[in-house]
């Protein structure tokens, strides 16, 4: 095997710690004992009790987590069934259908979707209208890793289920389901983790009478930022860190798929 | 007869779920921007309507947005503005992805997965985690900005703001769009076949050919794929100039929040998000057709 040069191996690292340098930093002063994100003063943990007391704040976590719920558990829904769909019929319109909302600018979909609500359904933005985005934008994701999924398997499989006489649907039951369940809870898993980070969409959806924690970290930035948007970023950090690590071993795929 | 019928329950039960909804939360809003963008904003917000109220009001259709558009080059140098910073950033991304793309793509089988999960765990924490960040660390009182400013003082220029700046907004476009030009440089890198690089070298091809002649032209449709995905979100980003950028940083994400959010001209919204949509199309396809043309030549 060819050796890497040096210069090369260093570029790298410097690249590496440039992505994780920024993350590091925002942990470090969520246990600092200052309000300045200034300078190392002494260890504390009052940011994350001022965190724990933020009554917005743990309204908006709840919103968070029931809209990440309920979008995400939709969104596998319809993107298991385009998944198989393409998979199975190619219909080069659903690839389009699946994959444009999510290869477009954010702002794009974030703007239709409120002229559209406002305009045509008459809604008041609210819990429901940020869900039905979220849903939107998520299908194309779990899609993506079913598809993925699908395309690594063997075809004979199906046949032969087919020539043992099984129906679509004992087919579909008994063989194609449980095999492609890790990709399904994968991409729940991404669909959840994409709906709770979720900010452009939100801030167009969202309307002045909801607020979700992103949505709580922008106001906060915005207007006065303390250590307490670190402490509650670390604990974001953490829950992710979860999501994403449990959805890498449900399903091999799903980096290359959702990456 | 029974399993035909079968077949088809089964596409249709597939298909029409996903697709009912799509067209109904994806096209349909689509579509309805690029009618508002024909419309007169509304008394209060929203849009006029189309039919005649009967009052005497503005409504139906009009070319009136997309006029304004050209009338004042302002909108223009916002656009071309927002292309040099994607184009910026874009360029970084490349010159720092490469080396991190090439290091997981050389590594040893049982390593890649782990690197390329450490290239994605940064990514999968919230965006505005990773721009609040960046305000830390070019924030006026952090030690970077300090020592930066001691040495300018030292030689008697001006202390500088590195946070509200240009160079801000980039530094936030390349640190949160970089992994998206890493994982399709090294899903590419990965494929080449070692053999070629000792071919060349056995050729009396040195380093530098190796990677010029060999290598870079093999990775294209990888620097074109991460080239698209990074270009893409940065062209509509309004959060970073937003949050990291001054009042003179706008870009055209900016520029659209404002007519739907702060100065409530939707119509005029609308024909800037349609403008932006005809760019990125004609970048998708010219991303597309780059690759293509890439292939059919190797």
């Amino acid at each position: 095997m060819r050796r890497l040069p040096v210069w090369l191996k260093l570029a790298a690292a410097a690249s590496f710690a440039f992505l994780y340098v920024p993350l590091v930093v925002v942990v470090a002063y969520s246990f600092n004992d200052s309000r300045l994100n200034a300078e190392w003063v002494g260890f504390t943990l009052d940011w994350y009790r001022v965190l724990f007391g933020d009554k917005e704040m743990q309204l908006a976590a709840r919103n968070s987590l029931a809209i990440a719920l309920v979008a995400s558990l939709c969104a596998t829904f319809f993107g298991t069934l385009a998944g198989l769909a393409i998979h199975r019929y190619h219909p080069r319109w659903l690839v389009l259908l699946v994959i444009t909302p999510v290869a477009m600018p954010e702002i794009l979909l974030g703007v239709s979707l409120l002229v559209f609500f406002i305009q045509v359904l008459h809604l008041t933005l609210g819990l429901v209208s940020v869900v039905l985005a979220h849903i939107t934008f998520s299908i194309g994701f779990v899609a993506i890793v079913v598809r993925t999924r699908l395309a690594g398997m063997d075809e004979s499989l199906f046949e032969a289920a087919r020539d043992l006489g099984a129906s679509p649907w004992q087919t579909f039951r008994l063989v194609t389901f449980p095999l492609i369940l890790p990709a399904v809870v994968a991409g729940f898993l991404m669909a959840f983790t994409l709906s709770l980070d979720d900010f452009v969409i939100t801030f167009f959806t969202a309307g002045v009478g909801v607020s979700t924690l992103p949505l709580q970290i922008y106001s906060m930035i915005k207007i006065a930022v303390t250590p307490e948007v670190n402490a509650i970023s670390t604990l974001l950090m953490l829950l992710t860190l979860l999501l994403v690590v449990a959805a890498s071993r449900m399903d091999k795929g799903f980096m290359k798929g959702g990456g | 007869m029974a399993s035909q019928r079968g077949e088809r329950l089964t596409r249709l039960g597939a298909t029409a779920p996903p697709t009912l909804f799509l067209l109904a939360f994806f096209l349909v809003p689509a579509l309805i921007v690029v009618l508002a963008s024909f419309q007169f904003p509304g008394e209060f917000g929203g849009l006029a309507p189309l039919a005649d109220p009967g009052d005497g009001r503005e409504h139906g259709l009009t070319l009136e947005n997309i006029q304004f558009f050209f009338s004042d080059f302002l909108f223009t140098e916002i656009f071309l503005r927002s292309f040099v910073v994607a184009a910026e950033s874009t360029l970084i991304c490349l010159v720092m992805a490469y080396p991190v793309a090439w290091l997981i793509a050389k590594s040893p089988k049982q390593h890649r997965d782990f690197l390329v999960l450490l290239v994605i765990l940064p990514f999968a924490s919230n965006f505005l985690i990773r721009v609040y960040a960046w305000m830390i660390i070019l924030g006026p009182q952090a030690a970077l900005a300090r020592t930066l400013n001691g040495v300018l003082g030292a030689f008697g220029f001006e202390p500088v703001s590195l946070l509200f700046s240009p160079f801000a907004v980039l530094v936030g476009m390349v640190y949160v769009h970089l992994p998206f030009m890493i994982l399709p440089l090294y899903t590419n890198l990965e494929k080449h076949d070692p053999l070629l690089l000792d071919a060349a070298q056995d050729l009396g091809a040195n380093a530098w050919q190796r990677f010029w002649r060999v290598t870079w032209p093999l990775s294209l449709p990888g620097v074109f794929a991460g080239s698209a995905l990074v270009f893409i979100p940065v062209l509509g980003m309004f959060a970073i100039p937003d949050i990291l950028g001054g009042t003179r940083d706008m870009l055209i994400g900016n520029l659209i929040k404002d007519q739907f959010l702060g100065v409530r001209d939707w119509p005029f919204g609308a024909t800037l998000s349609i403008v932006l949509t005809l760019c990125v199309l004609a970048l998708a396809g010219l991303a597309a057709w780059a690759g293509k043309a890439r292939r059919t030549h190797a």
